[in-house]
């Protein structure tokens, strides 16, 4: 390619007296191939992720009243008005718990599945095709039915009722509609971390646990000293995902509670939803956003360095 | 041969697809005929076939309009909705509004000032116009939406559930002079226990829609916040008592289906169902035997609330102009006599239950004048307030606690007030 390009160039003329060298040196056509190769994702990454970001930032530091088509700069009382909020804490709390809810069942919960269907027992395709199929389902068609399910005379509790458990009024209970919140969550999402689970214990080498049973190393221990270790670049993988997914929760919160009852399930990603779509705060509502963006960057950040006190291969 | 070079030639495409971008959310002037668009909250094909006539029938004599086109969005995000597409650049030229984001939007400046249209078109009589109707929707002594529909709540009965299950219709209540809300709700209560349907469902309340608990609490002479919007009255000893009452009636005799409990009266799951008369079209023919009643009398005796929304052009329309004309047309006192039967007019000449009868086939003549024209003439706006969205969601959160069997209603009350009372003296 680049030699027929060099023939038909100027240089192909002979050469050129002096230091006028042509433009198209094969160099500068490599380089601009690999740019026009990289353009399309460039292009596409500057529209809809720089470009918004940026002007996220813009907007933060405005009052823009939408109704109004006014648009009036702020500087920073925006920020300032983030520590006067009465919601802020409230949230933030919401936030954080169900943060840490999905993380720790989605991840629990998918490690013991993947573990289970890496024995070698019959019937492990179809339960692996089981809890990988809501992967695949659309978000909120999933969240809808699950509404369904919750109603106070729905189908979890027309269950519990046969079993003569009178179950509660699941997601109108402060406590029971976040825990319903992360549940729906984790089953939604909880293949997919056991996929990439599974793919990891069945890259582990087979003859580390045969030595470590000559050893008389217990099953428990193998699975602390071999699995865990050999795993640990995955399970900072899916951790990662799922902090930062959790954090972005909005769907699920807008079909099933509305941020309630009271603001016990209002976790910042439907906040700020409301503050800007609803309350037409959308200066305010781009100065959360931005909150958000700090918390995501700053539990990523330290995700990624504290990697080396535990990951294998990273020490 | 300097990489800084590729990336310059980068950098300027960038720089060009992002001028683009930026050009193709801007407005231009059309030439040419204009496209109308109109949201709306109803898709029921009845009013959108009813609006579709009327605008075929006016593009026939205007020119310069190509296309009018009714927008549906749903009902529970509506006004979420539309200042989504106003923040886009994706404003429709005529949108719908409800009252209880009327504060705001005629407030805000967003609406074109209709006094003038309206009084000029031909034969449009802008005197007739009830001057009760208008108040929402004035600001200044400019007029920013036409009330477009004051559609008053009355109690629609499933005659059928409530005989079966060996009780009184409203309309017998009503001819002995029992029509109260004790008498309601036990016979909802009574309803419920006997056949396991729902007894009464206050429509698009749901535990979250308060607001629509007004049709109830205005018989104990509640209200939500004082008439000059200034102090909280959910701690009131009337919305005290409206409130335990409601709350009894939730969780003691089940009158009222419990929270997350979904009972569609029209789909025939409840025995009655406070709503406006413009639901009348959810009710198919052949389905079960009912009636419409107006409100039980409170302990305040009777009353009646209505509920509003005007339509309003949208000033930064391209076609602000042409939009406001459409308006006119849609609301002249022909069109409007069309669409009284689902939308109650604000043309007091039209309030009659002659007129109302003709275009309402539904309803009989009692219950149009009972309903409909005495609601009307006496009934409470639903609350209202600037920035109202955000009071709402307060008062929503608020109210939550309430939801509970042991609640402490006083309690939960004061704590609404707490929360609202600092955005109310805003």
């Amino acid at each position: 390619m680049t030699q027929t390009d060099t023939r038909v160039g100027p240089a192909a003329a002979g050469p050129a007296p002096g230091p006028a060298r042509p433009f198209w040196t094969s160099r500068r056509r490599d380089q601009l191939t690999g740019y026009l190769f990289v353009a399309p994702q460039l292009l596409g990454s500057a529209v809809f992720v720089i470009l918004p970001l940026v002007l996220v930032v813009w907007y933060s530091l405005h009052e823009w009243n939408v109704l109004a088509g006014t648009f009036d700069f702020v500087g920073t009382d925006n920020y300032a008005a983030l520590a006067d909020d009465p919601n802020l804490g409230a949230v933030l709390r919401a936030t954080g718990l169900f943060s840490v809810g999905l993380v720790v069942l989605n991840l629990g919960l998918a490690l013991l599945l993947a573990v289970l269907l890496n024995q070698k027992l019959r019937g492990t395709i179809l339960f692996r095709t089981l809890f990988f199929s809501p992967v695949v389902v659309s978000l909120v068609a999933w969240t809808i039915v699950w509404g369904f399910l919750l109603q106070d005379n729905g189908g979890i509790n027309g269950l519990l009722d046969t079993l003569g458990v009178d179950g509660p009024n699941w997601l109108r209970g402060e406590g029971t509609a976040m825990l319903s919140v992360i549940v729906v969550q984790v089953f939604k999402n909880v293949g997919l971390n056991m996929v990439l689970f599974l793919a990891a214990l069945q890259g582990v080498p087979a003859e580390l646990y045969e030595a470590a049973e000559v050893d008389g190393a217990s099953r428990m221990r193998q699975f602390w000293r071999i699995t865990v270790p050999l795993i640990s670049p995955t399970i900072l993988l899916t951790s990662i995902i799922t902090v930062v997914g959790s954090l972005q929760v909005f769907a699920q919160i807008a079909v099933l509670t509305q941020g309630g009852p009271g603001t016990s399930t209002t976790v910042l990603v439907y906040y700020l939803y409301q503050q800007a779509f609803q309350f037409h705060h959308f200066g305010y509502g781009a100065t959360l956003s931005i909150v958000l963006f700090a918390i995501v960057l700053a539990l990523t950040v330290l995700q990624w360095q504290m990697r080396k006190r535990w990951v294998f291969h990273e020490s | 041969m300097k990489p800084g070079k590729g990336l310059a030639v980068v950098a300027a495409a960038l720089a060009g697809v992002l001028a683009l971008s930026a050009c193709g959310g801007g407005e231009a002037k059309e030439e040419g005929p204009a496209s109308l668009r109109m949201t709306v909250w109803s898709a029921n094909e009845a009013h959108l076939k009813l609006f579709n006539e009327i605008a075929d029938e006016y593009r026939k004599s205007h020119k310069d309009v190509a296309e009018i086109k009714f927008d549906p969005l749903p009902f529970e995000n509506y006004t979420t909705t539309l200042t989504t597409q106003i923040a886009g650049g994706n404003a429709p030229d005529l949108a719908w509004v409800f009252e209880n984001s009327a504060p705001d939007f005629v407030a805000s400046g967003a609406l074109l000032p209709l006094d003038d249209t309206l009084k000029k078109a031909d034969g449009y009589q802008y005197d007739d116009l009830s001057p009760a109707t208008l108040k929402l929707w004035q600001n200044g002594g400019k007029l920013y939406a036409y009330p477009f529909s004051t559609s008053p709540f009355g109690v629609f009965v499933n005659t059928d559930l409530l005989k079966k299950a060996g009780q009184k219709t409203p309309a017998e209540l009503i001819s002995a002079g029992q029509w109260t809300w004790d008498n309601a709700l036990a016979a909802a209560g009574a309803t419920q226990q006997a056949t396991g349907k729902a007894g009464l469902v206050i429509r698009d309340f749901d535990y979250k829609g308060w607001d629509n608990l007004s049709t109830f609490w205005t018989g104990w002479g509640a209200q939500a916040w004082s008439e000059d919007g200034k102090t909280c009255g959910f701690a009131s000893p009337e919305m005290v008592d409206a409130m335990t009452t409601l709350h009894k009636a939730i969780f003691t005799t089940k009158a009222l289906p419990g929270p997350g409990t979904t009972a569609d009266f029209f789909a025939g799951d409840a025995a009655m169902t406070v709503t406006q008369i413009s639901r009348a079209s959810l009710l198919k023919d052949g389905g079960f035997g009912w009636d419409l009643v107006p409100l039980p009398a409170g302990p305040k005796g009777p009353y009646a609330v209505v509920g509003q929304a005007g339509i309003g052009v949208m000033k930064k329309s391209p076609h602000a102009k042409q939009a406001a004309d459409f308006l006119a047309f849609l609301t002249n006192p022909t069109n409007s006599a069309k669409l009284a039967q689902f939308f109650p007019p604000p043309r007091q000449s039209q309030l009659t239950a002659e007129t109302l009868a003709k275009t309402n086939p539904k309803l009989k003549p009692e219950q149009l004048q009972k309903v409909v024209i005495d609601g009307i003439t006496n009934g409470v706006v639903k609350p209202s307030h600037a920035g109202q969205a955000e009071l709402s969601q307060q008062v929503r959160a608020g109210l939550d606690p309430l939801w509970k069997p042991d609640a402490d209603v006083k309690a939960v009350l004061d704590g609404v007030c707490a929360k609202i009372q600092p955005l109310l003296a805003k």
